[in-house]
Protein backbone atom coordinates (compact mmCIF):
# COMPACT_ATOMS: atom_id res chain seq x y z
CA UNK A 1 0.00 0.00 0.00
CA UNK A 2 1.28 3.71 -0.29
CA UNK A 3 2.09 5.43 2.28
CA UNK A 4 1.60 8.90 2.88
CA UNK A 5 3.76 11.23 1.76
CA UNK A 6 6.61 11.86 4.76
CA UNK A 7 8.51 15.35 2.60
CA UNK A 8 8.81 18.56 4.24
CA UNK A 9 6.97 20.89 1.58
CA UNK A 10 8.87 23.01 -0.53
CA UNK A 11 6.74 26.46 -0.69
CA UNK A 12 7.55 30.03 -1.75
CA UNK A 13 9.48 32.46 0.24
CA UNK A 14 5.88 34.10 1.77
CA UNK A 15 6.13 37.97 0.92
CA UNK A 16 7.79 40.69 3.53
CA UNK A 17 3.78 41.56 4.90
CA UNK A 18 2.80 38.44 5.18
CA UNK A 19 5.97 37.58 7.50
CA UNK A 20 5.41 40.69 9.04
CA UNK A 21 1.27 40.32 9.35
CA UNK A 22 1.64 38.06 12.76
CA UNK A 23 4.14 41.19 14.43
CA UNK A 24 2.14 43.45 12.95
CA UNK A 25 0.17 44.80 16.63
CA UNK A 26 3.08 45.14 18.36
CA UNK A 27 4.74 46.95 15.24
CA UNK A 28 1.59 49.41 15.82
CA UNK A 29 2.71 49.49 19.53
CA UNK A 30 6.28 50.22 18.67
CA UNK A 31 5.19 53.19 16.34
CA UNK A 32 2.98 54.39 18.60
CA UNK A 33 5.79 54.72 21.39
CA UNK A 34 8.09 56.08 18.50
CA UNK A 35 5.65 58.79 17.47
CA UNK A 36 5.19 59.84 20.85
CA UNK A 37 8.84 60.53 21.16
CA UNK A 38 9.30 62.18 17.77
CA UNK A 39 5.88 64.14 18.74
CA UNK A 40 6.18 65.10 22.18
CA UNK A 41 9.12 68.15 22.74
CA UNK A 42 10.05 66.49 26.06
CA UNK A 43 11.98 63.37 26.92
CA UNK A 44 10.83 63.77 30.20
CA UNK A 45 7.34 64.86 29.25
CA UNK A 46 7.18 61.64 27.33
CA UNK A 47 8.45 59.07 29.54
CA UNK A 48 5.97 60.21 32.00
CA UNK A 49 2.99 59.83 29.61
CA UNK A 50 4.40 56.75 28.67
CA UNK A 51 4.25 55.08 32.01
CA UNK A 52 0.89 56.56 32.31
CA UNK A 53 -0.01 55.14 29.15
CA UNK A 54 1.28 52.01 30.01
CA UNK A 55 -0.34 51.78 33.53
CA UNK A 56 -3.55 53.06 32.14
CA UNK A 57 -3.21 50.41 29.43
CA UNK A 58 -2.29 47.33 32.23
CA UNK A 59 -5.37 48.51 34.64
CA UNK A 60 -8.11 48.04 31.35
CA UNK A 61 -6.34 44.71 30.18
CA UNK A 62 -6.62 43.04 33.75
CA UNK A 63 -10.79 44.43 33.61
CA UNK A 64 -10.92 43.37 29.94
CA UNK A 65 -9.47 40.00 29.67
CA UNK A 66 -12.22 38.46 31.32
CA UNK A 67 -14.47 39.78 28.91
CA UNK A 68 -12.54 38.81 26.13
CA UNK A 69 -12.32 35.11 27.05
CA UNK A 70 -16.30 35.34 28.08
CA UNK A 71 -17.25 36.18 24.69
CA UNK A 72 -14.80 34.03 22.52
CA UNK A 73 -15.44 31.10 25.01
CA UNK A 74 -19.15 31.05 25.20
CA UNK A 75 -20.23 33.78 22.59
CA UNK A 76 -21.80 35.99 25.64
CA UNK A 77 -22.48 39.45 25.52
CA UNK A 78 -21.50 40.18 28.76
CA UNK A 79 -22.67 44.44 29.09
CA UNK A 80 -23.00 44.10 33.38
CA UNK A 81 -19.11 43.02 33.12
CA UNK A 82 -18.77 46.70 34.68
CA UNK A 83 -20.66 45.86 37.50
CA UNK A 84 -17.80 44.02 38.77
CA UNK A 85 -15.36 46.92 38.30
CA UNK A 86 -17.74 49.12 40.53
CA UNK A 87 -18.21 46.32 43.27
CA UNK A 88 -14.82 45.48 43.14
CA UNK A 89 -13.37 49.01 43.73
CA UNK A 90 -15.93 49.40 46.63
CA UNK A 91 -14.92 45.99 48.41
CA UNK A 92 -11.31 47.02 47.95
CA UNK A 93 -11.41 50.63 48.89
CA UNK A 94 -13.69 49.86 51.78
CA UNK A 95 -10.69 47.27 52.77
CA UNK A 96 -8.32 49.66 52.65
CA UNK A 97 -10.48 52.32 54.55
CA UNK A 98 -10.41 49.38 57.29
CA UNK A 99 -6.84 48.82 57.42
CA UNK A 100 -5.82 52.64 57.43
CA UNK A 101 -3.72 52.10 59.85
CA UNK A 102 -1.43 49.95 57.42
CA UNK A 103 -2.28 52.29 54.83
CA UNK A 104 -1.22 55.36 56.36
CA UNK A 105 2.06 53.51 58.42
CA UNK A 106 5.42 54.73 56.31
CA UNK A 107 6.04 51.13 55.31
CA UNK A 108 6.09 50.19 51.89
CA UNK A 109 5.38 46.75 53.42
CA UNK A 110 2.77 47.61 55.36
CA UNK A 111 1.28 49.35 52.35
CA UNK A 112 1.50 46.47 49.95
CA UNK A 113 0.03 44.18 52.15
CA UNK A 114 -2.85 46.19 53.11
CA UNK A 115 -3.48 46.77 49.05
CA UNK A 116 -2.90 42.56 48.38
CA UNK A 117 -5.38 42.03 51.06
CA UNK A 118 -7.88 45.00 49.76
CA UNK A 119 -7.21 42.96 46.22
CA UNK A 120 -8.03 39.48 47.40
CA UNK A 121 -11.18 40.51 49.18
CA UNK A 122 -12.45 42.16 45.64
CA UNK A 123 -11.20 39.48 43.55
CA UNK A 124 -13.22 37.06 46.37
CA UNK A 125 -16.32 39.10 46.28
CA UNK A 126 -16.25 39.63 42.72
CA UNK A 127 -15.18 35.99 41.99
CA UNK A 128 -18.56 34.81 43.85
CA UNK A 129 -20.73 37.54 42.68
CA UNK A 130 -19.46 36.33 38.78
CA UNK A 131 -20.97 32.86 40.23
CA UNK A 132 -24.16 34.42 40.93
CA UNK A 133 -24.09 36.56 38.28
CA UNK A 134 -23.70 33.40 35.62
CA UNK A 135 -25.83 31.09 37.20
CA UNK A 136 -28.99 33.49 37.36
CA UNK A 137 -28.56 35.96 34.71
CA UNK A 138 -25.90 34.66 31.79
CA UNK A 139 -26.96 30.83 31.79
CA UNK A 140 -31.00 31.71 30.59
CA UNK A 141 -30.00 33.58 27.53
CA UNK A 142 -27.18 31.31 25.87
CA UNK A 143 -27.34 31.84 22.35
CA UNK A 144 -29.40 35.02 22.35
CA UNK A 145 -27.57 37.99 21.96
CA UNK A 146 -30.64 40.74 21.98
CA UNK A 147 -31.93 38.92 25.40
CA UNK A 148 -27.65 39.02 27.05
CA UNK A 149 -27.09 42.49 25.94
CA UNK A 150 -30.84 43.63 27.69
CA UNK A 151 -30.32 41.47 30.70
CA UNK A 152 -26.65 41.58 31.44
CA UNK A 153 -27.41 45.70 31.34
CA UNK A 154 -30.31 45.01 33.63
CA UNK A 155 -28.17 42.84 35.90
CA UNK A 156 -25.51 46.30 35.83
CA UNK A 157 -28.08 49.02 36.82
CA UNK A 158 -29.25 46.32 39.89
CA UNK A 159 -26.34 45.93 41.29
CA UNK A 160 -25.07 49.63 40.86
CA UNK A 161 -27.93 50.55 42.86
CA UNK A 162 -27.09 47.77 45.64
CA UNK A 163 -23.80 49.96 46.10
CA UNK A 164 -25.78 52.86 46.70
CA UNK A 165 -27.90 51.25 48.80
CA UNK A 166 -24.58 49.49 50.91
CA UNK A 167 -22.12 52.29 50.36
CA UNK A 168 -24.47 55.21 49.55
CA UNK A 169 -24.91 57.79 46.52
CA UNK A 170 -22.10 59.92 47.06
CA UNK A 171 -18.71 59.75 45.46
CA UNK A 172 -15.77 58.42 47.70
CA UNK A 173 -12.70 60.49 47.78
CA UNK A 174 -9.74 58.17 48.58
CA UNK A 175 -6.00 58.29 48.90
CA UNK A 176 -3.03 55.92 48.22
CA UNK A 177 -1.39 53.88 50.58
CA UNK A 178 1.60 56.71 51.89
CA UNK A 179 4.23 54.73 49.91
CA UNK A 180 2.60 54.96 46.76
CA UNK A 181 1.94 58.22 47.17
CA UNK A 182 4.39 60.68 45.07
CA UNK A 183 6.49 60.39 42.08
CA UNK A 184 10.24 59.21 41.79
CA UNK A 185 12.00 61.13 39.08
CA UNK A 186 14.11 58.89 36.17
CA UNK A 187 16.00 60.33 33.95
CA UNK A 188 14.22 63.92 34.66
CA UNK A 189 10.68 62.63 34.37
CA UNK A 190 8.35 62.19 37.26
CA UNK A 191 6.88 59.07 37.52
CA UNK A 192 3.65 58.30 40.07
CA UNK A 193 4.68 55.06 42.07
CA UNK A 194 1.46 53.87 42.25
CA UNK A 195 1.36 53.97 38.39
CA UNK A 196 4.81 52.02 38.10
CA UNK A 197 3.03 49.46 40.59
CA UNK A 198 -0.02 49.16 38.45
CA UNK A 199 2.08 48.79 35.47
CA UNK A 200 4.12 45.54 37.61
CA UNK A 201 0.99 44.16 38.47
CA UNK A 202 -0.78 43.67 35.10
CA UNK A 203 2.28 42.64 33.36
CA UNK A 204 2.33 39.71 36.41
CA UNK A 205 -1.46 39.23 35.64
CA UNK A 206 -0.81 39.09 31.54
CA UNK A 207 2.03 36.48 31.89
CA UNK A 208 0.40 34.77 34.77
CA UNK A 209 -2.79 34.07 32.13
CA UNK A 210 -0.56 33.70 29.09
CA UNK A 211 1.45 30.92 30.95
CA UNK A 212 -1.87 29.21 32.23
CA UNK A 213 -3.37 29.44 28.38
CA UNK A 214 0.05 28.18 27.20
CA UNK A 215 1.20 25.89 29.37
CA UNK A 216 -1.82 23.54 31.15
CA UNK A 217 -4.94 21.50 30.39
CA UNK A 218 -7.29 24.24 31.22
CA UNK A 219 -5.34 26.97 29.13
CA UNK A 220 -5.64 24.46 26.28
CA UNK A 221 -9.47 23.83 26.91
CA UNK A 222 -10.44 27.71 26.98
CA UNK A 223 -7.93 27.78 24.01
CA UNK A 224 -9.63 25.27 21.95
CA UNK A 225 -13.03 26.65 23.19
CA UNK A 226 -12.32 29.69 21.91
CA UNK A 227 -12.12 28.37 18.58
CA UNK A 228 -14.23 25.71 18.52
CA UNK A 229 -16.50 24.37 21.51
CA UNK A 230 -18.56 22.21 20.06
CA UNK A 231 -15.16 19.79 19.43
CA UNK A 232 -14.25 20.47 22.88
CA UNK A 233 -17.10 18.92 24.04
CA UNK A 234 -17.23 15.97 21.67
CA UNK A 235 -13.36 15.52 23.28
CA UNK A 236 -15.56 14.80 26.15
CA UNK A 237 -14.79 18.42 28.49
CA UNK A 238 -17.78 20.25 30.14
CA UNK A 239 -17.24 23.34 28.16
CA UNK A 240 -19.76 24.54 30.57
CA UNK A 241 -18.48 24.17 33.64
CA UNK A 242 -14.88 25.70 32.31
CA UNK A 243 -17.10 28.87 31.25
CA UNK A 244 -18.16 28.90 34.68
CA UNK A 245 -15.17 28.75 35.82
CA UNK A 246 -13.72 31.90 33.24
CA UNK A 247 -16.82 33.54 34.07
CA UNK A 248 -15.58 33.89 37.76
CA UNK A 249 -12.13 34.61 36.70
CA UNK A 250 -13.09 37.18 34.39
CA UNK A 251 -15.63 38.91 37.04
CA UNK A 252 -12.61 38.52 39.93
CA UNK A 253 -10.35 39.96 37.08
CA UNK A 254 -12.50 43.38 37.04
CA UNK A 255 -12.60 43.41 40.65
CA UNK A 256 -8.82 43.92 40.52
CA UNK A 257 -8.79 46.18 38.04
CA UNK A 258 -11.61 47.97 39.99
CA UNK A 259 -9.48 49.00 43.30
CA UNK A 260 -6.65 49.74 40.59
CA UNK A 261 -8.81 52.00 38.94
CA UNK A 262 -10.33 53.52 41.95
CA UNK A 263 -6.73 53.83 43.44
CA UNK A 264 -5.41 55.70 39.99
CA UNK A 265 -8.94 57.90 39.73
CA UNK A 266 -8.28 58.34 43.73
CA UNK A 267 -12.39 58.67 43.54
CA UNK A 268 -15.02 55.80 43.25
CA UNK A 269 -18.57 55.95 42.45
CA UNK A 270 -20.97 53.10 41.22
CA UNK A 271 -21.04 54.02 37.66
CA UNK A 272 -17.42 54.24 37.23
CA UNK A 273 -17.42 50.42 35.93
CA UNK A 274 -20.13 51.72 33.78
CA UNK A 275 -18.15 54.03 32.36
CA UNK A 276 -15.05 52.77 31.72
CA UNK A 277 -17.18 49.79 29.81
CA UNK A 278 -16.42 51.89 26.71
CA UNK A 279 -12.85 51.55 26.69
CA UNK A 280 -13.35 48.07 27.60
CA UNK A 281 -15.47 47.42 24.60
CA UNK A 282 -12.74 49.06 22.51
CA UNK A 283 -9.97 47.09 23.63
CA UNK A 284 -12.01 43.44 23.43
CA UNK A 285 -13.22 44.48 19.63
CA UNK A 286 -9.86 46.08 19.09
CA UNK A 287 -7.63 43.10 20.11
CA UNK A 288 -9.75 40.59 18.16
CA UNK A 289 -12.32 38.63 20.73
CA UNK A 290 -11.31 35.87 22.78
CA UNK A 291 -7.75 36.93 22.21
CA UNK A 292 -5.79 37.64 25.53
CA UNK A 293 -2.52 38.38 23.63
CA UNK A 294 -4.96 40.98 21.49
CA UNK A 295 -6.25 42.22 24.13
CA UNK A 296 -3.26 43.08 25.93
CA UNK A 297 -1.75 45.13 23.03
CA UNK A 298 -5.26 46.90 22.31
CA UNK A 299 -5.27 48.32 26.16
CA UNK A 300 -1.54 49.55 25.55
CA UNK A 301 -2.74 50.79 22.26
CA UNK A 302 -5.98 52.75 23.68
CA UNK A 303 -3.83 53.89 27.33
CA UNK A 304 -0.82 55.40 25.28
CA UNK A 305 -2.93 56.97 22.85
CA UNK A 306 -4.99 58.59 25.39
CA UNK A 307 -2.29 59.73 27.16
CA UNK A 308 -0.26 61.28 24.11
CA UNK A 309 -3.13 62.96 22.60
CA UNK A 310 -4.61 64.42 25.38
CA UNK A 311 -1.10 66.33 26.02
CA UNK A 312 -1.15 66.93 22.49
CA UNK A 313 -4.42 68.10 21.46
CA UNK A 314 -6.37 67.66 24.28
CA UNK A 315 -9.82 68.13 22.29
CA UNK A 316 -8.77 65.34 20.33
CA UNK A 317 -8.64 62.90 22.99
CA UNK A 318 -12.10 62.11 23.24
CA UNK A 319 -12.44 60.56 19.66
CA UNK A 320 -9.04 59.52 19.95
CA UNK A 321 -10.01 55.84 20.94
CA UNK A 322 -13.14 55.63 18.63
CA UNK A 323 -10.42 56.37 15.87
CA UNK A 324 -8.48 54.27 16.92
CA UNK A 325 -11.25 51.46 16.64
CA UNK A 326 -12.06 52.64 13.12
CA UNK A 327 -8.63 52.32 12.14
CA UNK A 328 -7.71 49.07 13.03
CA UNK A 329 -11.42 47.64 12.09
CA UNK A 330 -10.41 48.75 8.65
CA UNK A 331 -7.19 46.59 8.48
CA UNK A 332 -8.28 43.77 10.34
CA UNK A 333 -11.98 43.51 10.76
CA UNK A 334 -11.67 41.06 13.06
CA UNK A 335 -9.32 42.71 15.39
CA UNK A 336 -5.87 42.49 15.54
CA UNK A 337 -5.52 38.88 16.99
CA UNK A 338 -8.88 37.13 15.50
CA UNK A 339 -9.10 33.87 17.19
CA UNK A 340 -13.22 33.54 17.14
CA UNK A 341 -13.31 31.96 13.85
CA UNK A 342 -15.16 28.93 14.19
CA UNK A 343 -18.61 30.28 15.46
CA UNK B 1 -24.54 -11.21 14.52
CA UNK B 2 -22.28 -9.78 17.17
CA UNK B 3 -23.81 -7.89 19.91
CA UNK B 4 -24.59 -4.24 19.10
CA UNK B 5 -22.21 -1.65 20.69
CA UNK B 6 -24.55 1.07 19.55
CA UNK B 7 -28.75 0.51 18.81
CA UNK B 8 -30.76 3.47 17.11
CA UNK B 9 -34.36 3.03 17.61
CA UNK B 10 -36.78 5.32 16.12
CA UNK B 11 -34.52 8.27 15.74
CA UNK B 12 -36.12 11.03 14.57
CA UNK B 13 -34.34 14.46 14.74
CA UNK B 14 -35.15 18.28 13.79
CA UNK B 15 -32.76 20.66 13.07
CA UNK B 16 -34.63 24.03 13.17
CA UNK B 17 -37.99 23.68 10.97
CA UNK B 18 -36.36 20.53 9.07
CA UNK B 19 -37.09 17.30 10.15
CA UNK B 20 -33.84 15.14 9.12
CA UNK B 21 -33.77 12.44 10.96
CA UNK B 22 -37.28 10.41 10.49
CA UNK B 23 -36.65 7.32 12.81
CA UNK B 24 -33.60 5.39 12.49
CA UNK B 25 -33.15 2.09 13.18
CA UNK B 26 -29.58 0.88 13.45
CA UNK B 27 -27.41 -1.41 14.88
CA UNK B 28 -23.34 -1.25 14.87
CA UNK B 29 -22.16 -4.65 15.97
CA UNK B 30 -19.51 -4.89 18.25
CA UNK B 31 -15.85 -5.10 17.06
CA UNK B 32 -16.86 -4.64 13.37
CA UNK B 33 -16.68 -1.91 11.08
CA UNK B 34 -20.02 -0.48 9.68
CA UNK B 35 -20.50 1.61 6.77
CA UNK B 36 -23.55 4.39 6.93
CA UNK B 37 -23.73 4.69 3.30
CA UNK B 38 -26.21 7.14 1.07
CA UNK B 39 -26.69 9.93 -1.20
CA UNK B 40 -25.83 13.45 -0.14
CA UNK B 41 -28.40 14.70 2.28
CA UNK B 42 -30.08 12.19 3.72
CA UNK B 43 -29.31 12.08 7.16
CA UNK B 44 -25.64 10.54 7.59
CA UNK B 45 -24.03 12.93 9.59
CA UNK B 46 -27.35 13.82 11.55
CA UNK B 47 -27.43 10.35 12.62
CA UNK B 48 -23.38 10.20 13.98
CA UNK B 49 -24.09 13.60 15.76
CA UNK B 50 -27.39 12.44 17.00
CA UNK B 51 -25.11 9.91 18.71
CA UNK B 52 -22.78 11.68 20.12
CA UNK B 53 -25.23 14.55 21.29
CA UNK B 54 -24.48 17.40 18.93
CA UNK B 55 -27.60 17.59 17.58
CA UNK B 56 -30.53 16.04 20.00
CA UNK B 57 -32.82 13.74 19.02
CA UNK B 58 -36.27 14.37 20.42
CA UNK B 59 -37.75 10.79 19.68
CA UNK B 60 -36.62 6.80 19.95
CA UNK B 61 -33.83 6.13 21.98
CA UNK B 62 -30.12 5.36 21.27
CA UNK B 63 -28.35 2.85 23.48
CA UNK B 64 -24.37 2.81 23.95
CA UNK B 65 -22.74 -0.14 25.58
CA UNK B 66 -26.11 -0.71 27.25
CA UNK B 67 -26.63 1.99 28.36
CA UNK B 68 -29.76 4.84 26.92
CA UNK B 69 -27.32 7.89 26.46
CA UNK B 70 -30.79 9.82 24.12
CA UNK B 71 -30.66 12.61 26.92
CA UNK B 72 -27.01 12.53 27.88
CA UNK B 73 -24.76 15.51 27.61
CA UNK B 74 -21.99 15.80 24.84
CA UNK B 75 -18.91 15.26 27.33
CA UNK B 76 -20.68 12.52 29.06
CA UNK B 77 -21.23 10.40 26.06
CA UNK B 78 -18.15 10.93 24.77
CA UNK B 79 -16.37 10.45 28.08
CA UNK B 80 -18.14 6.82 27.46
CA UNK B 81 -15.67 6.11 24.95
CA UNK B 82 -16.72 7.46 21.99
CA UNK B 83 -14.01 9.18 19.09
CA UNK B 84 -16.03 11.45 17.20
CA UNK B 85 -14.19 12.81 14.03
CA UNK B 86 -16.45 15.28 12.26
CA UNK B 87 -17.09 16.10 8.49
CA UNK B 88 -15.39 19.56 9.05
CA UNK B 89 -12.56 17.95 10.76
CA UNK B 90 -12.95 20.28 14.24
CA UNK B 91 -8.92 21.07 14.27
CA UNK B 92 -7.97 23.63 16.49
CA UNK B 93 -6.27 25.97 14.16
CA UNK B 94 -4.26 27.90 16.79
CA UNK B 95 -3.20 24.70 18.52
CA UNK B 96 0.27 22.96 17.58
CA UNK B 97 -0.40 19.21 16.85
CA UNK B 98 1.18 18.34 20.36
CA UNK B 99 -1.55 20.65 21.56
CA UNK B 100 -4.46 18.82 19.34
CA UNK B 101 -2.88 15.50 20.56
CA UNK B 102 -2.93 16.17 24.49
CA UNK B 103 -6.38 17.74 24.43
CA UNK B 104 -7.28 14.52 23.24
CA UNK B 105 -5.94 12.59 25.64
CA UNK B 106 -8.95 13.02 27.88
CA UNK B 107 -8.01 10.91 30.33
CA UNK B 108 -4.42 11.95 31.10
CA UNK B 109 -1.03 12.34 29.79
CA UNK B 110 -0.64 11.33 26.40
CA UNK B 111 0.61 7.52 26.21
CA UNK B 112 3.89 7.41 24.39
CA UNK B 113 3.38 4.17 23.11
CA UNK B 114 0.13 4.86 21.37
CA UNK B 115 1.60 7.88 20.32
CA UNK B 116 4.61 5.88 18.33
CA UNK B 117 2.17 3.80 16.62
CA UNK B 118 0.51 6.29 15.61
CA UNK B 119 3.32 8.37 14.13
CA UNK B 120 4.16 5.11 12.22
CA UNK B 121 0.34 5.47 10.80
CA UNK B 122 0.88 8.78 9.86
CA UNK B 123 4.43 10.60 9.77
CA UNK B 124 3.49 13.80 8.93
CA UNK B 125 2.30 14.33 12.50
CA UNK B 126 5.28 13.64 13.58
CA UNK B 127 7.06 15.75 11.26
CA UNK B 128 4.87 18.82 11.75
CA UNK B 129 4.68 17.82 15.90
CA UNK B 130 5.61 21.51 16.91
CA UNK B 131 3.47 23.35 14.17
CA UNK B 132 0.46 25.06 14.28
CA UNK B 133 -2.47 22.88 12.96
CA UNK B 134 -4.05 25.39 10.86
CA UNK B 135 -1.02 25.41 8.78
CA UNK B 136 -1.16 22.17 7.85
CA UNK B 137 -2.34 21.01 4.25
CA UNK B 138 -5.94 19.24 4.36
CA UNK B 139 -4.90 15.71 4.01
CA UNK B 140 -2.55 16.37 7.31
CA UNK B 141 -5.68 18.08 9.02
CA UNK B 142 -7.66 15.02 8.41
CA UNK B 143 -4.39 12.94 9.77
CA UNK B 144 -4.55 14.60 12.82
CA UNK B 145 -8.47 14.81 13.43
CA UNK B 146 -8.34 10.77 12.82
CA UNK B 147 -5.21 10.27 15.22
CA UNK B 148 -6.92 12.77 17.39
CA UNK B 149 -9.90 10.31 18.09
CA UNK B 150 -7.55 7.56 18.06
CA UNK B 151 -4.85 8.26 20.81
CA UNK B 152 -6.59 7.02 23.49
CA UNK B 153 -8.30 3.98 23.09
CA UNK B 154 -12.44 4.47 22.55
CA UNK B 155 -15.19 1.63 22.17
CA UNK B 156 -16.28 3.05 19.38
CA UNK B 157 -15.62 5.55 16.79
CA UNK B 158 -18.36 7.66 14.55
CA UNK B 159 -16.12 8.90 11.42
CA UNK B 160 -17.55 11.10 9.10
CA UNK B 161 -16.32 11.05 5.57
CA UNK B 162 -12.31 10.83 6.15
CA UNK B 163 -11.15 10.23 2.58
CA UNK B 164 -13.35 13.32 1.07
CA UNK B 165 -11.53 15.60 -0.99
CA UNK B 166 -8.11 13.77 -0.05
CA UNK B 167 -5.75 12.71 -2.95
CA UNK B 168 -5.07 8.92 -3.24
CA UNK B 169 -2.01 8.51 -1.05
CA UNK B 170 -3.44 10.09 1.86
CA UNK B 171 -6.60 7.65 0.65
CA UNK B 172 -4.49 4.94 1.42
CA UNK B 173 -3.13 6.31 4.62
CA UNK B 174 -6.86 6.61 6.55
CA UNK B 175 -8.06 3.14 4.72
CA UNK B 176 -4.63 1.40 6.48
CA UNK B 177 -4.92 3.57 9.87
CA UNK B 178 -8.81 2.19 9.85
CA UNK B 179 -8.06 -0.56 8.89
CA UNK B 180 -4.95 -1.19 12.23
CA UNK B 181 -7.99 0.46 14.10
CA UNK B 182 -10.32 -2.49 12.97
CA UNK B 183 -7.49 -4.70 13.55
CA UNK B 184 -7.47 -3.68 16.97
CA UNK B 185 -10.81 -4.95 17.72
CA UNK B 186 -12.60 -1.58 17.45
CA UNK B 187 -16.61 -0.95 16.93
CA UNK B 188 -16.36 1.81 13.90
CA UNK B 189 -19.26 3.24 12.65
CA UNK B 190 -18.45 5.09 8.82
CA UNK B 191 -19.37 7.27 6.70
CA UNK B 192 -18.19 7.07 3.80
CA UNK B 193 -18.96 8.47 0.22
CA UNK B 194 -15.79 6.16 -2.06
CA UNK B 195 -17.31 2.92 -2.19
CA UNK B 196 -13.60 1.35 -2.77
CA UNK B 197 -12.91 2.15 0.47
CA UNK B 198 -16.55 1.23 1.96
CA UNK B 199 -16.20 -2.13 0.45
CA UNK B 200 -12.36 -2.57 1.36
CA UNK B 201 -13.36 -2.09 5.06
CA UNK B 202 -16.64 -2.42 5.98
CA UNK B 203 -18.20 -5.59 7.62
CA UNK B 204 -21.50 -4.46 7.69
CA UNK B 205 -23.50 -1.55 5.51
CA UNK B 206 -26.70 0.34 6.12
CA UNK B 207 -27.63 2.68 3.26
CA UNK B 208 -29.88 5.78 4.27
CA UNK B 209 -33.03 7.27 2.60
CA UNK B 210 -34.78 10.37 3.25
CA UNK B 211 -33.81 9.80 6.90
CA UNK B 212 -34.49 6.26 7.08
CA UNK B 213 -32.45 3.24 6.94
CA UNK B 214 -33.73 1.89 4.19
CA UNK B 215 -31.34 -1.63 3.67
CA UNK B 216 -28.99 -3.41 6.00
CA UNK B 217 -26.90 -6.35 6.25
CA UNK B 218 -23.44 -7.40 5.29
CA UNK B 219 -21.25 -5.16 3.20
CA UNK B 220 -20.02 -8.49 1.07
CA UNK B 221 -23.72 -8.41 -0.01
CA UNK B 222 -24.10 -5.32 -0.79
CA UNK B 223 -20.68 -4.78 -2.83
CA UNK B 224 -21.44 -8.20 -5.30
CA UNK B 225 -25.18 -7.20 -5.87
CA UNK B 226 -25.32 -4.41 -8.54
CA UNK B 227 -28.96 -4.29 -8.41
CA UNK B 228 -29.41 -4.16 -4.84
CA UNK B 229 -26.91 -1.19 -5.22
CA UNK B 230 -28.92 0.41 -8.14
CA UNK B 231 -32.19 -0.07 -6.22
CA UNK B 232 -30.89 1.52 -2.54
CA UNK B 233 -28.55 4.05 -3.81
CA UNK B 234 -29.37 4.76 -8.01
CA UNK B 235 -25.49 3.84 -8.79
CA UNK B 236 -22.99 0.88 -8.78
CA UNK B 237 -19.75 0.20 -6.71
CA UNK B 238 -18.41 -1.33 -9.25
CA UNK B 239 -18.96 1.89 -11.57
CA UNK B 240 -17.04 3.48 -8.45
Amino acid sequence: MTSSPDHLPTMARSSLSDRLAPYGPILILVLLVVFGFLAIPSMSSWLTLTVSGLAMGMMIFIMASGLTLVFGLMDVINFGHGAFVSVGAFVGVSFLLLLQHMTGAPSLLLNLTALLVAIIGAMLATGIMGWAFERVIVKPVYGAHLKQILVTMGGLIVVEQLIIVLWGPEEIYITRPEALKGAITFAGAALEKYRLVAVGIGLVIFLLMRWILRHTKIGLIVRAGVENGEMVEALGYRLRLVFVGVFMAGSALAGLGGVLWGLYQEVITAHMGNEVMILIFIVVIIGGLGSVEGCFIGALLVGLLQNYVAFLEPKVALISNIGLMVAILMWRPMGMIPVVKAK
Amino acid sequence: MADPILTLSGVKTNIAQYHILQGVDLDVPRGQVTMLLGRNGVGKTTTLRSVIGLWRAHEGTILFDGEDITRRPTPAIARMGIGFVPEDMGIFSDLTVEENMTLAAVSGPVDSARLDWLFSVFPPLKTFWKGYAGTLSGGQKQMLCIARAMIEERKLYLIDEPTKGLAPAIISTMARALRELKAQGASILLVEQNFAVARALGDGAAVMDDGRIIWAGAMRELATDKDLQERLMGLSLEAS
